[in-house]
């Protein structure tokens, strides 16, 4: 029982991935009709918000250590941290140290500029062009931002840890009833759901009480007649691909702790995250949460050893499996609306 | 009634044109004097250097490429020489190969077998190299490996650690300086039993690919036999990022090891992930749990941070490998001052090795005084040497696999400088490596090099 307590935990925290991306998916679908094969490339991007904040925050500059050598027998240089210099050495540890709730602020104003550039200098021009044009240049230009990133970071993960009051495990057994050290969790992983969930809330909340969203929700629903009531429809469908790369942005910004950023992490989740849209239904802001978090479980009990060693390789298929009979039985995913991709 | 067309002068003709047509394409390869596939001309030889310049190991490809670039420079006379001045052989006088100025074309594998044989295919029938190499997966080498030799080119691997590369598919034309997994078990084993203790059960997660499952193979048996129980055994997917899942059950299985068989970026996610679980701090049968890195690397230890404090692994070679053992190791430091200074970082053992094979393969070309892959074949094959960083060491004739120490390292604790990422715990001697040619993992007495092939 203890094991498929940690599984569900996991499949919440994979959930919690796959959920804001496809939430995201779902928005600029739903709002522009496009399927953005780009918008792994965002979380990835926005991973790497998390770790252009580290490197600000930990910019140095070299002193001379007579007493030491390098590897070639030089003088040693030593990198001092400027933000030591500036506020004293433990202000200045602490500062690094929250590197990545500190990027958050850094990364919401990028994400939403990298969102209305990629909206109004390329994606506009393919409204109008069939679906597979409108995933070949998005994939085109994930590739590219994927490539960027790889010339400017290189090809291996880097590191960005989370703050070291987040570091370690909680007894999370002890909760329910177990002996201490039966159920222990990463208290990062646990930050990560409740973070998600609190974006998840927000961006409802957002499009179901306030009059912007309502407005957008109604150009989702027949964009020809708000348009017709005089409202520029147009602009507010710019804003929700800011705000969706937003939110692809914070999910990897926080994602940056559990698996070290590298440059074809958009890549990885992509695929997966268009599953999740499928199985939800295409257009579908709460199917997408809902399969999100469906697939994480199912993926996460997927990969116990006893799953494995009963119906082996299950971990690598379940995903594609659960999918397949989804759409087998429910050819319009678990909410999808009628009309949305049958034309 | 038909009339033939047959006369004396229309088969002559015919004759004629067929042979020059036959000819032909053998006449305008340069090998088609020489006897064997890209034979070079009188003023410059090609080499191909085939490695990922994008994927998942692509920072290794990009120290491998600094590498074979300085060999080059080397090879041509220029630089400092590296190790030129230490290697035993002194056939190699800095005037390119056989009088021949060394160019080179590159290659991007992708880390994908498909993508490293169409590279190295085109460089060899378009770029007319003579001898391929390079690699950061055992996947790719068998694959090139295999292509050279049907060929009729050399193929010097670079990193690939998989035991298949010299067991079950080894081949004439192929040949690999690095270390294997059988050796990394037979070094690594002992160490951990003095580190750990013999009473110790072991959960292994290993990379569904072929080094994962020799790599596997080679630890299980090893600690096995010095008296480790072995848990569990599950295959991850070589595409996981997030290994969580596969973590969760460790603690609670009844192990107190976790040997991670895994490389490059999914060794650093499911280290990151162990560390995030707790396993370091845990304890488990009433003793402290620990991890094991099988391979590592140092690169794959700068991008596990913090977190490879500690953990023990092996490694073919290390940069401080002659000033912290001294000159048995000859060759490392003046490899470590041409490239450092060049470069201003140390190399990696990846960009070592791959140095080193380009140095063997120009220095057996020189010896046997023929580009012919034959030739180059029975001037390596069974060759000793030294002074190329690893001590004496010996290219073993019966599967073209050097055999030398073999370093166990430990994450260090306290680096004194960003390069300074691990520690060396204990140099095992080349004769505690050693293997017989058949040994079962090595493929068994079926496993053959086959004939070497000149082609053309």
């Amino acid at each position: 029982m203890d094991q498929i307590i940690v599984q569900f935990l996991n499949g919440l925290d994979k959930g919690s991935a796959y959920a804001l991306i496809a939430l995201g998916l779902t928005i600029i679908f739903g709002t522009l009709g496009v399927v953005n094969f780009a918008h792994g490339a965002l979380f990835m991007l926005g991973a790497f918000c998390a770790v252009i904040t580290s490197k600000i925050l930990s910019a140095s500059h070299k002193i001379v250590d007579a007493t030491r050598t390098d590897f070639l027998g030089n003088p040693m240089q030593v990198d001092t941290f400027y933000v030591q210099d500036w506020f004293g050495m433990a202000a200045g540890q602490t500062i690094m140290d929250w590197a990545v709730p500190i990027a958050i602020l850094f990364a919401v104003p990028v994400m939403i500029f990298v969102g209305f550039a990629m909206e109004r200098g390329l994606i506009k021009h393919f409204y109008k062009r069939p679906h597979a044009d409108q995933i070949l240049v998005t994939f085109g230009l994930a590739l590219v931002i994927g490539e960027i990133i790889k010339y400017f970071f290189g090809a291996n993960p880097i590191q960005t840890p989370a703050p070291p009051a987040f570091t370690g495990s909680l007894d999370f057994g002890v909760f329910l009833g177990y002996e201490a050290q039966t159920i222990m969790y990463p208290y990062w992983r646990l930050v990560y759901f409740s973070f998600s969930a609190v974006i998840i809330a927000a961006v409802f909340a957002f499009l179901q009480f306030t009059t912007f969203g309502m407005v957008v929700r109604a150009g989702m629903a027949d964009r020809e007649t708000v348009g017709l009531l005089g409202i520029d429809i147009d602009k507010r469908f710019t804003f929700m691909f800011g705000l969706a790369a937003a939110v692809a942005g914070v999910a990897g910004v926080m994602y940056a702790p559990i698996v070290a950023p590298n440059y074809f992490m958009g890549m990885d989740f992509l695929v997966l995250s268009f599953v999740v849209v499928v199985v939800g239904g295409m257009g579908s802001l709460p199917g997408a949460v809902a399969a999100g978090f469906l697939l994480g479980i199912l993926e996460s009990f997927a990969s116990m050893p006893v799953v494995i060693d009963l119906l082996p390789g299950i971990n690598q298929i379940i995903i594609y499996l659960v999918a397949i009979v989804i759409l087998l039985t429910r050819p319009r995913g678990l909410m999808g609306r009628k009309g949305v991709m049958e034309e | 009634m038909s009339k033939s067309n047959f006369t004396r002068r229309g088969i002559m003709k015919t004759g004629a044109a067929a042979g020059a047509a036959l000819t032909l394409p053998t006449y305008l390869r340069a090998d088609g004097h020489a006897g064997f596939t890209n034979a070079p001309g009188d003023s410059e030889v090609v080499l191909g250097f085939n490695v990922p310049q994008s994927g998942p190991y692509a920072d290794e490809g990009a120290d491998e490429l600094r590498a074979y670039e300085l060999a080059v420079e080397h090879l041509n006379g220029g630089g400092d020489g590296g190790m030129l001045q230490t290697f035993s052989s002194k056939a190699l006088d800095g005037t390119g190969i056989l009088g021949r100025e060394v160019k080179f074309v590159t290659g991007d594998t992708q880390t994908k077998s498909d993508a490293a044989r169409a590279s190295a295919r085109s460089m060899i029938e378009k770029d007319g190299a003579v001898m391929i190499t390079g690699g950061s997966s055992s996947g790719v080498a068998v694959a090139v490996q295999a292509l050279c030799q049907e060929a009729g080119i050399i193929f010097m691997a670079g990193l690939t650690h998989s035991n298949d590369t010299t067991g079950k598919d080894r081949k004439a034309n192929g040949f690999r300086h690095f270390f294997n997994s059988y050796m990394t078990g037979a070094a690594l084993a002992p160490v951990l039993a003095a580190q750990y203790g013999t009473d110790r059960k072991a959960y292994h997660l290993t990379a569904d690919y072929n080094w994962g499952y020799t790599t596997q193979e080679a630890i299980q048996s090893s600690t096995e036999a010095l008296g480790w129980e072995t848990v569990n055994t599950v295959l991850t997917p070589l595409t996981a990022t997030d290994f969580s899942s596969y973590i969760a059950p460790v603690l609670n299985s009844g192990a107190d090891v976790l040997i991670l068989n895994h490389y490059g970026g999914n060794m650093i996610n499911s280290l990151t992930n162990a560390v995030q679980f707790g396993l370091r701090d845990a304890m488990a049968n009433g003793k402290q749990f620990e991890i094991v890195v099988p391979l590592y690397s140092e690169l794959m230890a700068r991008g596990a941070g913090p977190n490879i404090k500690g953990i023990l692994g092996s490694q073919n070679w290390d940069w401080k490998l002659e000033n912290e053992l001294g000159a048995k190791y000859s060759g490392t430091n003046a490899f470590v001052q041409s490239f450092g200074t060049k470069y201003g970082f140390p190399p990696s053992q990846a960009a070592h090795t791959c140095y080193v094979q380009t140095l063997l393969y120009a220095d057996a070309v020189t010896r046997a005084g023929s580009f012919a892959p034959c030739a180059v074949d029975e001037a390596l094959s069974d060759f000793e040497f030294d002074g190329m960083g690893n001590g004496p060491t010996l290219y073993r004739g019966s599967d073209h696999q050097c055999f030398k120490d073999v370093l166990v390292v430990r994450g260090k604790e306290n680096p004194e400088n960003e390069f300074d990422l691990v520690e060396i715990v204990e140099v095992t001697p080349v004769e505690q490596v050693t293997y017989a040619p058949d040994h079962p993992q090595m493929g068994g007495a079926e496993a053959s090099l086959g004939e070497c092939n000149n082609g053309a």
